[in-house]
């Protein structure tokens, strides 16, 4: 059924990304292909993989935006642009467009934990639900002519055969910053609902009416350039030393 | 938006043949004569021939039939089933016309009211997406109507040319729709050049708060899926000359024929001109269908700094 869950689901499985920690480094982005090109559903192909145009279906993406502040407190920090690296992957909307668009009924929103999956044994490869989604979070595998999406790694995070550490989608589990954070939205006094209530997390297009899942924490507010010099000893003072390197300051001085 | 091929054609097809088939539903031909019964198959040549196009684009054609399920809540759902009811009342009428020589106004009425369901609801699969903003408005299905009613109206002119009916009225009525379909239109694209994006690179990141925000590198450097599908440029470098193109062609040109087939009256000339008036029509309205695709934005490109 493509139409949503009616009653909210008890469980909203989902992600918080820290956009102040991630470094870009695109380790999710390599785990999430290595691991659903092997799990769940169809193969993620690539299309010319060592041609000159490389091409291919990637579940999760990170985008690399500069931010120019409009007006700073201090001299030089006003206009100076500031780096923000940008993981993008489903958001398993509460609303989702995607869900609703389908005509086969291959897109659907589970109701136990509000995970948006496609079946591709009825995926006819139409498209719309990309086009629905204003997020680009569903990709075309052109090999199998099916929808490919984030599954929150729907193959770990209930598989058994595990070790607890390990039921966590690949992305979590491989990101070397610890920017992304998987976990239980609906409770409130789960970790990744306490650190958006803390950090005052944010939902992506909250205009498009989609009620995303997933949350990003803002970057932490730069500490004005003035404070920090403050704590910043000058190379050259030498007045604390004490002991030898007194002696060895003194002696050297000398020279 | 990619302007598929595959969807131009489909729309374009199928907008022609069921405002054919809704005229002739109506009954403006003279069922005595041969040229209504070629009118239908015509009529169901284009649509047979525009849904066959779209399943063109699919990634797994031979699944086709699921799309008939999610009528609850899909557009594209709802357009597949009702295409497939229209057929029925649409045979009856054919046959009717090919075999027996008489109109049936009961599977007539109901075959133009389907038509006219089915139209709609291949525009509300545009209209109902919310990302691309510029489809999101109920101009979109009007358009569509009215250019699926205009385009059968100067079908239905041409066979009325042919021995089928009342020439100067078919004629008017085309005139009459197709104005009222450029007068939609060009408020569809007022609208369009005037809107104010409703999600920004601001909004999408989510970033605003701290100030303007520029892509400063993408995920990869070729293009993907994405890019392809909804990044589209080409024809939006050339928007203006294009509608301009549209509008000469689908509106413009079809309506000066059809005003020279009002005054002439029958007559073999008027047969050209209707003929001239059908195909410019049809040119103007793939460049329509182009630029509906090509210039329409969508949401996701805020990602991509488009």
């Amino acid at each position: 059924m493509t139409s949503l869950p009616s009653l909210p689901t008890p469980k909203k499985l989902g992600l918080v990304i820290d956009l102040d920690v991630c470094v870009g480094c695109h380790a999710c982005v390599v785990n999430c292909k290595e691991w659903n090109t092997g799990g769940y559903g169809s193969a993620l192909s690539d299309q010319h993989p060592y041609g000159a145009d490389v091409s291919g279906a990637w579940l999760n993406r990170i985008h690399t935006f500069e931010v120019k502040p409009e007006g700073g407190e201090i001299v030089a920090e006003a206009g100076e642009a500031r780096i923000v690296h940008f993981p993008k992957s489903c958001l398993h909307c509460e609303d989702a467009p995607c869900v609703t668009v389908c005509p086969t009924g291959a897109s659907y929103k589970r109701a136990e934990d509000g995970i948006v999956l496609v079946d591709e044994e009825k995926c006819i490869g139409c498209g719309l639900c990309a086009w629905a989604c204003p997020y680009g979070a569903r990709e075309m595998d052109l090999a199998a002519g099916v929808m490919k999406k984030c599954t929150l790694c729907i193959d770990r995070i209930y598989n058994e055969t595990f070790e607890e550490v390990d039921r966590i989608p690949a992305c979590v589990r491989t990101c070397p910053a610890n920017a992304r954070h998987f976990g239980d939205l609906a409770d409130p006094n789960s970790a990744v609902s306490i650190m958006v209530a803390e950090r005052g997390g944010i939902d992506l297009m909250p205009e498009q009416g989609t009620r995303p899942v997933n949350k990003y924490l803002p970057p932490r507010p730069r500490k004005p350039l003035s404070a920090i010099a403050s704590m910043l000893h000058e190379a050259e003072d030498t007045a604390d030393a004490k002991g030898f390197f007194a002696w060895l300051d003194g002696m050297l001085d000398r020279l | 938006m990619h302007p598929a091929f595959s969807i131009i054609f489909f729309t374009t097809a199928s907008g022609l043949g069921y405002g054919l088939a809704a005229m002739l539903g109506l009954g403006v031909l003279d069922p005595a004569s041969l040229s209504t019964g070629i009118a239908y198959l015509l009529a169901l040549g284009l649509i047979g021939a525009g849904l066959l196009s779209s399943t063109l684009h699919l990634g797994n054609p031979q699944r086709a039939w699921r799309a008939l399920t999610q009528w609850r809540s899909s557009w594209l759902s709802r357009e597949g089933v009702m295409a497939i009811l229209t057929f029925i009342p649409l045979v009856v009428s054919a046959w009717a016309a090919l075999f027996e020589r008489s109109y049936l106004p009961l599977p007539g009425v109901i075959g133009a009211v389907l038509c006219a369901i089915t139209v709609y609801c291949t525009a509300m699969i545009y209209a109902s997406l919310k990302s691309v903003q510029a489809w999101g408005t109920r101009l979109t299905p009007v358009c569509y109507l009215l250019f699926a009613a205009a385009g059968g109206a100067t079908l239905a002119t041409f066979f009325a040319l042919c021995g089928a009916g009342a020439v100067r009225s078919m004629a008017f009525a085309a005139i009459v729709l197709i104005a009222a379909a450029w007068i939609a239109k060009l408020r569809w694209r007022d609208r369009l050049l005037a809107m104010e994006p409703l999600s920004t690179p601001e909004s999408a990141t989510g970033l605003g708060s701290i100030g303007k925000v520029a892509l400063l590198e993408r995920p990869h450097v070729t293009e993907n899926y994405l890019t392809r599908e909804m990044g589209f440029r080409i024809a939006r470098k050339h928007a203006a000359k294009l509608a301009r193109l549209a509008f000469g062609l689908g509106g413009i040109v079809p309506v000066l024929l059809l005003v020279a087939i009002l005054v002439a009256g029958q007559g073999a000339i008027s047969i050209v001109a209707a003929i001239l008036a059908v195909l410019s029509f049809g040119c103007g309205i793939l460049v329509e269908r182009w630029l509906f695709f090509a210039e329409a934005r969508h949401a996701v490109m805020n990602f991509y700094g488009q």
